[in-house]
């Protein structure tokens, strides 16, 4: 019983994990300006991989195949907002500007 | 099923491998080629050659994007439009295509468990390993014991690349501790290259012992050590990365490991028996072969270390405009 | 139909070795050619490898109840072979910077222009 609601739970992260990033990808494609471009790719990117990762931990049961994911886990949680960090400060040095709205447009 | 995730994958390298023959901007170019090497890696994963997809990962998308990053920067960032008509490179194209395609139809089904290689040497390989060898990774029992010879001629062939872009580039010292000039800005990724650093390290030294149980092995660990010098110096600047690791320092190491190997080697040879037999190095065989197989794998990784620093400092502290050209700063 | 099935593999990768001769022979920069080149040798590393997969395998690493391996030859062979390209691409890409200071171009037709007047 307990094993059939952990496959369940797996499950269900990796497709909710799945769904963030091609969220994220359509936001890539869609989004006008190149700061929202990058903030849809942060914020989905590392969700989708943290929730994919974690059903992936629950798919693996409590072996060394787990401490590896959580390893995963957190270089990935480290080194994804850096990244995303290094791509807006490099934009911002070369002096892109963010579009910003028409103040006159309701 | 598993056939769907292969036609995927490779549709994807289609797409990206046009892609890259048409746009004429070298930086989007650059970072195609990066994703061209992680998808042909995630096909690896797929085709059952774990060894080969963490070598693919870490060189391909690693190393060759930022060697290809910095001969950018040094050279002109957008490609010219072609002045002649690409008509007959086309036709030479679709020929040799159609011939090559004419030629695998000969070739066995793909996943074919009786095609012609599966039988004679392989099948060897996979029965002998674990009482001649003892280890259970077959790819690193084949790499370093039953075709080590192999291996020390790979070795050597990249300490020469090492030579060779010594030669050609040298490595022009900083004077002094130079920051970049973006110091201040540059906090966040300081403190988390710091933080990553030694995990990094880690991590690379983790693949080289852990080679013989699981993907891994001496070329592995070598990049991925050189990659958290890479990202040190990529945040640090060039002046406080020349003094962690000197230059002179890194062409001892280079050819400190192909003398490690070379003299596992000659050391058989004084024991008693062969180049490179490594049953002779302890009192029973397995253990020989694991105490030679430990001892060429490092002596790999440092120099596999050693010239892609070498190589990475080349090319970034070359000054644009040449040998002779003032410092810019 | 099973001639499809059975060669796919083989028929893509070729279509990726003619894109990276393509770009070798038809464009004119230099570090282009170089990417060219590099395509080509990663898409031979996904033929040996796929002939190297038996169906039904597992990866190389013997480990109890699994009896069917991939075969571990060309992994071998291809490993060596990608750390040999990535010195050869290191090696390509020296020389390029060294042909980008000596004649101020990487384009192949103002190189072959320079070398004509001179």
């Amino acid at each position: 019983m307990l094993d059939m609601l952990l496959d369940i739970l797996s499950w269900i992260l990796l497709l909710g994990g799945a769904l963030f990033l091609l969220t994220g990808a359509i936001g890539v494609l869609r989004f006008p300006d190149f700061y929202s471009r990058l903030h849809a790719v942060s914020v989905c990117d590392t969700l989708g991989a943290g929730m994919v990762l974690l059903g992936l931990m629950l798919q693996g049961g409590l072996t060394l195949v787990t401490v590896k994911l959580m390893l995963i886990f957190y270089f990935m949680v480290f080194s994804g907002p850096t990244a995303v960090h290094a791509l807006a400060e490099a934009a911002q040095v070369s002096g892109l500007d963010p579009v910003e709205d028409d103040p006159e447009d309701g | 099923m598993q056939y769907l995730v292969d036609i995927v994958l490779l549709g994807l390298l289609m797409i990206t491998g046009f892609a890259i023959v048409r746009m004429r901007s070298l930086l989007a170019v650059t970072m195609l080629t990066s994703i061209y090497s992680l998808f042909s890696a995630l096909l690896f994963v797929v085709l059952d050659a774990v060894d080969v997809a963490l070598t693919e990962a870490a060189i391909g998308a690693g190393i060759s994007t930022i060697l290809l990053l910095a001969t950018v920067a040094l050279t002109t960032e957008y490609e010219k439009v072609p002045g002649h008509r690409s008509l007959l490179p086309l036709l030479v194209v679709t020929l040799t295509g159609a011939a090559l395609i004419y030629g695998t139809l000969d070739m066995p089904h793909y996943g074919d468990p009786n095609a012609p290689v599966h039988r004679h040497v392989a099948p060897e390989y996979i029965e002998d390993t674990p009482e001649e060898v003892g280890v259970p990774n077959v790819v690193t029992s084949v790499l370093a014991s039953y075709r080590g010879y192999d291996t020390l001629g790979e070795v050597t062939v990249i300490f020469t690349a090492g030579v060779g872009v010594l030669a050609l580039l040298g490595v022009h010292l900083r004077k002094r501790t130079e920051q970049p000039h973006d110091y201040k800005m540059l906090v966040v990724l300081r403190v988390i290259a710091k933080l990553l650093f030694p995990l990094i390290l880690l991590f690379a030294l983790y693949v080289l012992f852990h080679g013989d149980y699981g993907p891994g092995g001496g070329f592995q660990a070598g990049v991925i050590f050189a990659t958290g010098f890479v990202l040190y110096a990529l945040t640090h600047g060039l002046g406080n990365a020349e003094r962690v690791i000197p230059p002179a320092l890194l062409g001892v190491l280079a050819a400190a490991g192909v003398l490690l190997y070379a003299a596992v080697g000659i050391e058989g040879m004084l024991l008693g028996g062969k180049f490179l037999e490594y049953n002779v190095l302890a009192d029973d065989p397995v253990s020989g072969q694991h105490l030679g197989i430990l001892l060429i794998e490092t002596g790999v990784g440092i120099t596999v270390a050693a010239v892609i620093l070498i190589i990475y400092f080349g090319f970034v502290s070359r000054r644009p405009g040449g040998a002779d050209a003032q410092d810019p700063s | 139909m099973s001639t499809l099935l059975g060669h796919y593999n083989y028929w893509i990768v070729i279509v990726l070795m003619m894109t990276g001769f393509y770009t070798v022979i038809a464009r004119p920069n230099l570090v282009k050619k170089i990417i060219g080149l590099f395509i080509f040798q990663t898409s031979v590393f996904i033929l040996f490898i796929s002939m190297a997969k038996v169906e039904g395998g597992t990866a190389p690493i013997i480990e109890e109840g699994y009896s069917l391996y991939s075969n571990p030859l060309p992994h071998v062979l291809i490993l060596t072979a990608i750390v040999v390209g990535l010195a050869t691409t290191a090696l390509g890409l020296a020389l390029v910077v060294r042909i980008q200071e000596a004649y101020g171009t990487t384009n192949e037709d103002d190189i072959h222009i320079q070398d004509e007047t001179d």
